[in-house]
């Protein structure tokens, strides 16, 4: 059955979007990100080897874990916060209704 | 400097860059292929070789790297030459029209079409976002470990947290006056040995190691002389160095691409849809490297572009003879000589 959440994004001008995204899609949430023409490069397509889906998360839930790749990732990038993530590896679940993210510079 | 002449320069030796040598080498057109890596595959063979690809046509599932020696293995009649671990630098557009492409170690190769086929880019440092770092590159900082001798007896900052800033810490604490390790977090996810070493030659002295801390701005006249340092996010506290080497991986980029007058689009060249071609005439982009309206970076939708490519440089190659599409099944492959 579908099921839609809601995603809140912070803007680098500080103003916040919501975007709608459907949890029976095995979507991502850097996929949603780019569906809705965020500036978000993606460059690698999902497979944590770029960082450049970098987010950071200012309000959620409980996510999943931390996966190697991503730790390592971001362990390496020069401007990772403590809840930073890489939205290629946040699967869209109803878990994550609510969450706000906030778009983090490419490199 | 070694000098080669072809009909197309193929720059990129992913699954896409391969399967073009295919698609020319059907309309007779010979190939060389260049990457900046040491194999042919690109991601496949870099990143995921052992990954499953399911949406080959024709295979139900494929190994990455499987797909690579298959297609090897397809463009073998047509004899393609390569240029591997070199990466393109410039483009030289003669007065016939056709092209010279250098790579980084001084290779020409003298072709009438180029072919883009980079996929992701070439993988470059990541630089972190201090103002006027860029302004001292070459005058004391530096991305990457080249000559580890150009330290002996220097100050030297290292910036990074990542297997690579350990390993750097560990050879240069040796070789250095003074060797500086700034990482942002509190903890190494890297190698757990080079870590434990990192740690127990600070409580020995001999790498000055400050953790949660950044490097927020560097200092000097014309020449790097000292970098500052962000304790804690409260701290400020300057280093004197002669070297600051920030070590935060690496990230896909065009590179060099950016600078041979393409029209670009978020990163990716532009190309025409009726057969691939960029502004620039006799020069193509296929594959990942491309953008147009819907374009999906699947293997799938490279290897078409690939095809409608060929047909177009066919007109250049041989400006005289008229294009027939040729099937395999009536005329089989014809190998090149």
């Amino acid at each position: 059955m579908e099921e839609m959440i809601n995603l809140q994004v912070e803007l680098p001008d500080g103003s916040r979007v919501t975007l709608e995204a459907p949890t029976d899609m095995g979507l991502s949430v850097m996929e949603v990100l780019k569906a809705n023409e965020l500036e978000v490069p993606a460059i690698c397509g999902g497979m944590a080897i770029c960082a450049t889906c970098h987010v950071e998360v200012l309000q959620s839930g409980e996510l999943p874990e931390l996966g190697d790749d991503e730790a390592y990732m971001l362990e390496t990038l020069p401007h990772a916060t403590a809840t930073s993530r890489l939205s290629c590896q946040l699967r869209v679940t109803p878990a994550l209704d609510g969450l706000v993210v906030r778009l983090m510079p490419e490199a | 400097m070694e000098k080669i002449t072809t009909d197309i320069c193929i720059v990129g030796a992913g699954p896409v860059g391969l399967f073009a040598v295919f698609e020319a080498g059907l309309l007779k057109m010979r190939c060389h292929v260049v990457d900046a890596l040491p194999v042919v595959g690109g991601q496949l063979a870099e990143i995921y070789p052992k990954k499953p690809i399911y949406d080959i046509p024709g295979f139900p599932s494929i190994l990455a790297g499987e797909l690579v020696e298959n297609l090897m293995k397809q463009i073998e009649p047509f004899h393609p030459s390569f240029t591997l671990g070199e990466r393109v630098e410039k483009l030289d557009k003669q007065e016939d029209g056709s092209f010279i492409v250098h790579t980084s170690e001084g290779t020409a190769i003298a072709c009438k079409v180029v072919v883009i086929a980079g996929g992701l880019g070439s993988f470059e440092p990541r630089k972190p976002a201090i103002a006027s770092l860029e302004s001292y590159e070459g005058k004391g900082v530096t991305y990457m470990v080249r000559d580890p001798e150009q330290f002996r007896s220097k100050r030297v900052v290292l910036a990074g947290g990542g297997d690579s800033a350990l390993d750097w810490a560990i050879y240069l604490a040796g070789i250095a006056e003074e060797l500086t390790l700034i990482h942002r977090g509190s903890t190494f996810r890297g190698a757990p040995e080079s870590a434990e070493k990192v740690l127990s030659m600070a409580e020995e002295g001999q790498i000055k190691l400050l953790l949660k801390s950044t490097v927020t701005d560097v200092q000097g006249d014309g020449k790097l002389d000292a970098v500052t340092v962000l304790i804690d996010n409260e701290t400020e506290y300057q280093i004197e160095t002669d070297y600051f080497i920030p070590l935060f991986g690496l990230v896909p980029k065009l590179g060099p691409l950016e600078h041979w007058d393409l029209e670009l689009e978020k990163g990716a060249i532009v190309v025409n849809t009726l057969d691939y071609s960029t502004n620039i005439p006799g020069v193509y982009a296929i594959g990942d490297i491309n953008t147009y309206p819907g374009k999906l970076k699947l293997i799938l939708c490279g290897f078409h572009e690939s095809a409608l490519m060929a047909q177009s440089a066919y007109n250049i190659i041989y400006p005289d003879k008229k294009f027939v599409l040729k099937y395999t099944t009536v005329n089989g492959i014809q190998e090149l000589s």
